[in-house]
């Protein structure tokens, strides 16, 4: 079974601090990670593998620096690492982040099934595999809790849904999101480090892609943040004393 | 394309430096970018006080044919759900300032709603049947949608941020090649342009985002379920329903073969009350006590992570970032400090009571009441007063 895993870089903290003054915000750049729920659909990528044989492919868009995250992927257990980077994809929201990383699916020859983070945790959006669903045009299962069982032409799993959970079987290839406690990722083993060191981490440019430069990066992304601001604090908060507060507390059930 | 920087205007007081997630700009004489660190997010842009920083960007003129608000309902059970309805009172609302017409599109297998809908603000239904669709089938919501979008051209198609919602939105965005903005928690008309305001928590919550598609149609966002106000029924209003048959919608490669209702002891995203436990309460015996009150007062239970990881309770009744995004209408938080993890699952919550010993922990700047106690002794007393109101 051929796996490709959709990787994405992530700050590790979105820890942010208000400049008292000038009511600027101040972030932590210092350290990036590889997001935690791709992590698990690396981990539940070499399972599969474990037991159908095949490869499993790490694939990020992202800036330079990102291949050493996904050589950390090949320490756990991915066969190989594929980086898309270029100036001309950045500023993509999950629009042209999902048409790239669909034209990179192509370019390396398809892929029977396609695992993915269910979000990231900087953007928390969930959007980019149901939308490299919409591209590639296969069918995508969100929010999988549980991969049961897999053969050459179909994955069994089970996913959340609004009413509760629901067992479902799809055709391959398939774009699969899972959460992030589907399974626990295992650590990177010393044979593993040792062949991250030497692995190569094939680097990706537009032009390889074939992909329409009217549909990646900043001009292929239709939405535009236009303000940032800090989550508005509620009022000053009424203080309620211990000797009333049952009382007080019992008030405001009854008033719903 | 590109970020330019207007040297003119620039104070180089590092406000961009200090907002770039990536570390990719220095000072020194001047503002630097490290073109392999820079992604082009505009964090700098929003942030820099002088508005020295512009992000340049090919822009396509929006499509001027399209018109109208589409709200896509989800049923449950043949009915539509309650988010449906919130946001179709907000639709309302939007369409009221863009002079413009709402209309309710409901896939799935119900039918003969409508009067619900038009009564909560819509001006016209079309239900477009499929009788042996699950009420979880996103693949068939989307390619029931796709089509209809394409050939009705609305301007703005919003959803809501449910699990299906989530799935099937983007989907249907991509097929579309439009933007769409997820998990919105405000919305409102751009008054120069007339542009749909997105506004959603972004970095877990840290801060909040506005985002516009200009160029693109239609507009789209998926909207967290409890945020906007239930609409009272509007009986004087008039609208017209539309009956379109889906057919079936199975064999598509995508087969649901067993599904499983929610246990009891899930479900805390919709609670209208909910007690939150957090480490203060202490031990596992006494977050026995806090299901014990919220069986009382028709509550549900949820906690913060530490509990899960100690194993005193399961998984679905963890709120935060990581977890379960609740919006109870009373949300009674006992004994948690209020991580920013934590807080980002819970901002839709209307009225937060914070019972904490510390009277300074972050959650009691999110609280609407704060009570300076031992929750332990709170809920004792709490389960006491119910105790006695059950019995008069
Ligand atoms: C990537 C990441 C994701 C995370 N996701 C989540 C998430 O989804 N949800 C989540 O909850 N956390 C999450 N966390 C953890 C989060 O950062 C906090 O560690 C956690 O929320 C703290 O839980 P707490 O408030 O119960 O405990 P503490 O921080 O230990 O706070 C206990 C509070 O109880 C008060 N207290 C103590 N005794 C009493 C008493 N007798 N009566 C009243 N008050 C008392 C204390 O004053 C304190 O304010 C995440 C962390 C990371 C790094």
């Amino acid at each position: 079974m051929n796996i490709i895993v959709c990787v994405k870089q992530v700050p590790s903290s979105n820890e942010v601090r208000l400049d008292p003054v000038r009511k600027t915000i101040i972030r932590d750049s210092s350290k990036a990670v590889a997001n935690p729920f791709d992590v698990t659909a690396v981990e539940a990528a070499v399972q599969i593998r474990e037991k159908h044989g095949g490869t499993v492919t790490a694939l990020s868009m992202g800036i330079p620096a990102t291949e050493k995250l996904l050589r950390d992927e090949i320490a756990r257990g991915a066969d190989k690492a594929v980086l898309l980077t270029d100036r001309v994809f950045a500023g993509a929201d999950t629009l042209a982040t999902s048409y790239t990383l669909a034209k990179a699916v192509n370019t390396l020859g398809g892929a029977d099934l396609i695992l993915c983070g269910k979000m990231a945790t900087d953007g928390d959006t969930a959007q980019i595999g149901p939308e490299l669903s919409a591209w590639l045009d296969v069918p995508c299962v969100t929010d999988v809790i549980e991969i049961k069982e897999t053969d050459d032409r179909h994955i069994v799993c089970v996913r959340n849904t609004d009413a509760g959970t629901e067992t479902v079987k799809v055709e391959l290839p398939a774009v699969i999101t899972v959460v992030k406690n589907l399974t626990i990722p295992r650590l990177p083993s010393i044979a593993g480090i040792r062949k991250s060191l030497d692995a190569e981490v094939r680097l990706v440019k537009a032009a390889e892609l074939g992909a329409d430069p009217s549909r990646i990066g900043l001009d292929g992304s239709p939405t535009q943040v236009i303000r940032t601001f800090p989550q508005e604090k509620k009022g000053e908060a009424v203080k309620i004393e211990a000797d009333k507060a049952a009382a007080a507390v019992m008030e405001l059930w009854e008033e719903l | 394309m590109g970020i330019k920087i207007d040297r003119d205007k620039c104070v180089l007081c590092e406000a961009c430096v200090a907002s770039c997630p990536n570390g990719a700009l220095s000072s020194g004489d001047e503002i630097c970018i490290d073109e392999e660190k820079c992604i082009l997010c505009g964090a700098c842009v929003n942030n820099c006080p002088m508005e020295a920083i512009t992000l340049e960007k090919e822009q396509a003129a929006a499509d001027e044919g399209s018109s109208g608000i589409w709200v896509a309902v989800q049923q449950q059970d043949g009915r539509p759900i309650p988010a449906a309805l919130e946001l179709i009172h907000k639709a309302r609302e939007l369409a009221d300032i863009k002079k413009c017409t709402v209309t309710a599109v409901c896939p799935g297998k119900g039918s003969g709603f409508e009067k619900e809908l038009i009564e909560a603000g819509a001006d016209e239904v079309i239900f477009c049947i499929s009788e042996n669709m699950a009420d979880s089938d996103d693949d068939a919501y989307a390619r029931i949608l796709i089509p209809l979008i394409k050939e009705r051209n609305p301007e703005t198609v919003l959803f809501s941020a449910t699990i299906l919602g989530r799935s099937a939105a983007p989907r249907i965005a991509a097929k579309l090649g439009t933007g769409l903005t997820a998990d919105c928690t405000a919305l409102s008309i751009e008054p120069d342009t007339g542009l749909l305001a997105q506004t959603r928590p972004a970095l877990g919550g840290n801060l909040m985002a506005t985002i516009l598609c200009p160029g693109t149609r239609p507009q789209m966002a998926t909207i967290r379920p409890g945020i906007f106000p239930a609409p009272f029924p509007d009986e004087t209003r008039t609208g017209k329903a539309e009956y379109l048959r889906a057919g079936d919608t199975t064999g598509r490669g995508f087969e649901i073969i067993s599904a499983e209702a929610k246990k009891e002891s899930g479900g805390i995203s919709d609670a209208e009350v909910l007690l939150v436990a957090g480490r203060g309460i202490g031990s596992a015996r006494n977050l026995k006590k806090v299901f014990e009150l919220a069986e009382l007062m028709g509550a549900k239970v949820g906690v913060s992570r530490p509990l899960i990881d100690m194993g005193w309770a399961e998984y679905p009744h963890q709120v935060g970032q990581t977890g379960a995004t609740v919006a109870p209408k009373l949300l009674i938080s006992l004994g948690v400090s209020g991580a920013i993890q934590h807080l980002a699952g819970m901002g839709g919550a209307k009225t937060v009571v914070a019972v904490n010993t510390d009277e300074a922990a972050p959650i009691t700047r999110q609280a609407d009441h704060v009570i300076h106690m031992d929750c332990v002794e709170f809920v004792d007393e709490l389960t006491r007063s119910f105790k006695e109101r059950k019995e008069l």
